[in-house]
């Protein structure tokens, strides 16, 4: 599942996308993210998979400054997933 | 084996009994403040029209935006999971489902078996969704019902409402008003700005067939033959769709319960 976290309003579209077909719940993303957006928690179908936090979802376009500029602080949650999981839309 | 869904909407409170895979009754309530009451005036309508009493439900599953507070469900799951199961329950053809309810709207694509395969959810803010609707109706003190036909019987031509904002559509409408555009042709254009604004988050999620809406837009024609024109598919709307998350809940409860006694009878 292609799990899209986040929101579009009149500044743009703030999306951070979790593949959970291929994500294994290592939680490295959740480690080192500095805006502690994730966590690993089991879904609907009992697969243990990262998420953004669900009171979060609605801040990610402030809370994460887009996957461009987080990236000068390595590691990054994109750097750090092994599988390629995590995709930003802006 | 008799299960039972509830969704508790931001709007209104849903529930639904199921027995295996046939939909015995299901109750609909407005939301109010209290959301366990809310869960439990639905399920209590469900029941009295199933002549049937809790103790009888073996496993309940709470979902929407109260599904945390149900004290009678054994199992919460989100609304996105819900939303897909239930409308493959209704049409198992359904790989797009596109949910309008009272404060938000989901774009939601699935698998033949009504699993999820991609999401986009807009929960930030209630505009362009049913709350929005409802607000309009008052302002235009028209009944919420008569807002999607009237929107196609256009009078001069769609009058552009651009706001995003539903405090901004307001005055916007307002505006509009005052320089005496027809009411219809307001509407027309309230209906055509929710179906863009839904289009965009369907068209992340990528749109194939057949196409499915749910929620309590779905009951607007203005609406739902706008977004059936950007889309280009036609939408399946079953008798009510504002039970499906509910028939989705009652789905994974069995689900549930069919997986927790299946490990006994194997011992």
């Amino acid at each position: 599942m292609k799990a899209n976290y986040g929101y579009a309003d009149g500044s743009g579209e703030y999306f951070i996308t979790i593949d959970t077909d291929v994500c294994d719940g290592c939680g490295e993303c959740a480690r080192v993210c500095p805006s502690s957006l994730f966590e690993v928690a089991p879904d609907d179908y009992d697969q243990v998979v990262a998420r953004v936090k669900e009171k979060l979802t609605r801040s990610v376009g402030v809370l994460c400054p887009g996957y461009e500029r987080c990236r000068d602080k390595v590691p990054d949650c994109h750097a750090v997933c092994r599988v390629g999981a995590i995709s930003h839309s802006w | 084996m008799i299960t039972a869904g509830v969704d508790v909407g931001s709007l209104s409170g849903k529930a639904v009994v199921l027995d295996d895979n046939r939909l015995v009754s299901w109750g609909l309530v407005p939301t109010g403040p209290d959301s366990a009451e809310t869960a439990k005036e639905a399920m209590d309508i469900a029941l009295q029209k199933g002549n049937l009493s809790l103790d009888r439900i073996e496993f309940v599953v709470s979902t929407g935006y109260g599904r945390v507070v149900v004290p009678f469900a054994q199992r919460n799951v989100t609304e996105i999971s819900c939303h897909a199961k239930g409308a493959n329950y209704f049409f198992p053809g359904a790989r797009t489902i596109l949910d309008m309810g009272g404060q938000d709207c989901k774009a939601i694509r699935c698998d033949a078996n009504g699993k999820v395969v991609n999401f986009a959810m807009n929960d930030k803010c209630a505009a362009g969704a049913g709350r929005s609707m409802e607000v309009m109706a008052d302002l235009l003190q028209i009944p919420l019902d008569e807002i999607g036909p009237r929107s196609l019987q256009l009078d001069q031509g769609e009058v552009a409402v651009s706001s995003t904002c539903t405090v901004f559509a307001k005055s916007e409408v307002l505006a509009h008003v005052r320089q005496g555009a027809p009411t219809n042709d307001i509407l027309a254009g309230l209906c055509a700005a929710l179906a863009s604004r839904v289009y965009g988050l369907l068209r992340r999620v990528g749109i194939e067939p057949e196409f499915v809406i749910s929620g309590g837009i779905g009951k607007n024609v203005g609406v739902v033959t706008r977004v059936e024109q950007k889309v280009g598919l036609e939408a399946n709307i079953c008798f009510e769709p504002q039970i499906v998350g509910a028939v989705g809940a009652a789905i994974f409860a069995r689900d549930t319960l069919v997986k927790q006694k299946k490990p006994a009878a194997a011992r």
